[in-house]
């Protein structure tokens, strides 16, 4: 193990370049200790995102030796090769500053993609039942976890070929509602979701399930909209 | 907008291969198809028109040409099947088994059509 | 009918012939590395082909799913490869199914018809 990282960050916004700095390794670093280590020792201009540091909330996501990963989950003797490191901030997003991105068009395309649960009953009705082993609850399940850390979308090449693709977040949100009997909005959800702006864009990369720090996959819920869409298509229901 | 865009060393995995090759393979096929059927077009000229065709056929490029080009059919096909697997059967991961199965059969295939073409 | 349908509908078009086409080429492979055994001639194609309205129709099949199959797939490369413009795409693709349909039955004709 060096001594000392060399660590390359991503300075400016869109149009910038990468700054060198030298940080003294320690035992069980993660990235975002080294980030906070520039911004408080050595370069105070330095702009980050970091919240809860414990792997909870998504916010330290960025660029790490290209790949998008949380920092704070990710330790430095696991990536940095040569006691080097590149740190720069997630791809597809406009940049603030540094590694600091502009999160509004992830958030507005989970919204169109009615990510939002829409349902009728009031507390003077009856508990909905639904069966944790039903496949439609499994399937629901197998996304909920996602806090919208963006890693995914970060990873996404078509996210990066097709502006208005709404990504595999959005993507894998709308599928957890498309599961949920409760939710009223299935037919607003599912044109939402369907065409080239939606799941009939996702080459099966399985970039988003591959980075995915919760596991998720993205890829099985917009195999699952994309065979709902067809279907409706025919129907004329679409 | 100038965003960064996916870092190639992000797309080091798998699946992304599996993409690539499908999409290469693809096109490569699409380009080649009208260019196939013009050939056998010629047919329509008899004997002597085929076979006018086909002494450029007996060139090493040709053959080389060739014999690429069923390798990309048989990959293409078989990265084919993984992703109709992936969208229509029950959900049972990204299915990497298949790839490695795509390029086994493209290798197979192509192997069995250089002995054709050799024996 | 809605864009949003159309797309719905291309997807699936394709993924059918995708189906179709996964039979067709494993055939297709089988015939051609037999056929080419020991050399090709027209006399020995034509002589397999010719009058042969099972195999006529067998590739009849083969190339009208292909005309399906490869233009939906042309459209996506070329719509992420110019960024999205997407009248280009159609008109491509366009262009290779009227191809692929046209000079594909052509060819079908030209090996079967006696």
């Amino acid at each position: 193990m060096t001594e000392s990282l060399k660590v390359n960050v991503w300075r400016g916004t869109d149009v910038g370049a990468f700054a060198s700095y030298d940080v003294p390794r320690s035992a069980s670093q993660t990235v975002l200790d080294v980030v906070t280590h520039i911004q408080r020792r050595i370069d105070p201009t330095l702009a980050y995102r970091f919240a809860c540091r414990v792997g909870m909330c998504g916010s330290c996501a960025m660029s790490v030796n290209g790949i998008a990963r949380w920092t704070c989950r990710t330790h430095v003797a696991s990536v940095a090769r040569d006691g080097a490191l590149e740190i720069a901030p997630l791809a597809n997003l406009p940049v603030i500053k540094d590694l600091v991105t502009d999160m509004r068009e992830f958030f507005d395309k989970w919204a169109k993609a009615k990510g939002q649960f829409k349902g009728t009953k009031t507390r003077h009705d009856d508990f909905a039942r639904i069966a944790p082993a039903s496949p439609e609850r499994v399937a629901a399940d197998a996304g909920i976890e996602c806090i919208g850390c963006g890693v995914c979308y970060a990873s996404c090449d078509v996210v990066g070929w097709r502006p208005a693709f709404l990504g595999p977040a959005a993507l894998n949100r709308a599928w957890t509602l498309v599961n949920d009997p409760r939710d009223v909005a299935q037919g607003e959800r599912l044109r939402a979701v369907a065409g080239d702006a939606g799941c009939h864009a996702c080459h099966t990369q399985g970039s988003c399930g591959e980075r995915c720090p919760k596991r998720i996959e993205p890829t099985a819920g917009i195999a699952g909209l994309k065979r709902l869409a067809a279907r409706a298509a025919v129907r004329g229901a679409l | 907008m100038t965003m960064r865009t996916v870092d190639y060393r992000a797309r080091m995995h798998a699946g992304y291969w599996a993409f690539a090759v499908h999409r290469a393979s693809g096109l490569a096929l699409a380009l080649f198809l009208p260019v196939h059927f013009w050939a056998l077009g010629l047919a329509l000229q008899g004997e002597p028109g085929l076979d006018g065709f086909l002494r450029w056929t007996d060139s090493t490029a040709f053959k080389l040409g060739e014999w690429t080009l069923v390798m990309l059919l048989a990959a293409h096909l078989m990265g084919g099947v993984r992703l109709l697997l992936i969208e229509f059967a029950p959900w049972s991961g990204p299915r990497k088994s298949l790839i490695a199965l795509a390029m086994g059969c493209g290798v197979a295939t192509g192997l069995a059509f250089a002995l054709a073409l050799i024996v | 009918m809605s864009a949003i349908r159309t797309q719905a509908l291309l997807w699936y078009g394709q993924r059918l012939s995708a189906m179709v086409l996964s039979l067709c080429v494993l055939a297709h492979l089988a015939g051609i590395i037999y056929a080419v055994r020991g050399g090709l001639t027209a006399a020995e194609i034509l002589g397999r082909t010719k009058g042969n309205w099972a195999f006529g129709a067998f590739y009849a099949v083969f190339v009208v799913a292909c005309a399906i199959h490869a233009p939906i797939g042309v459209a996506n490369i070329v719509a992420e490869a110019t960024g999205e413009r997407g009248s280009w795409s159609v008109a491509i693709a366009s262009l290779l199914a009227l191809a692929i349909l046209a000079m594909g039955l052509r060819a079908v004709y030209a090996v079967v018809a006696p």
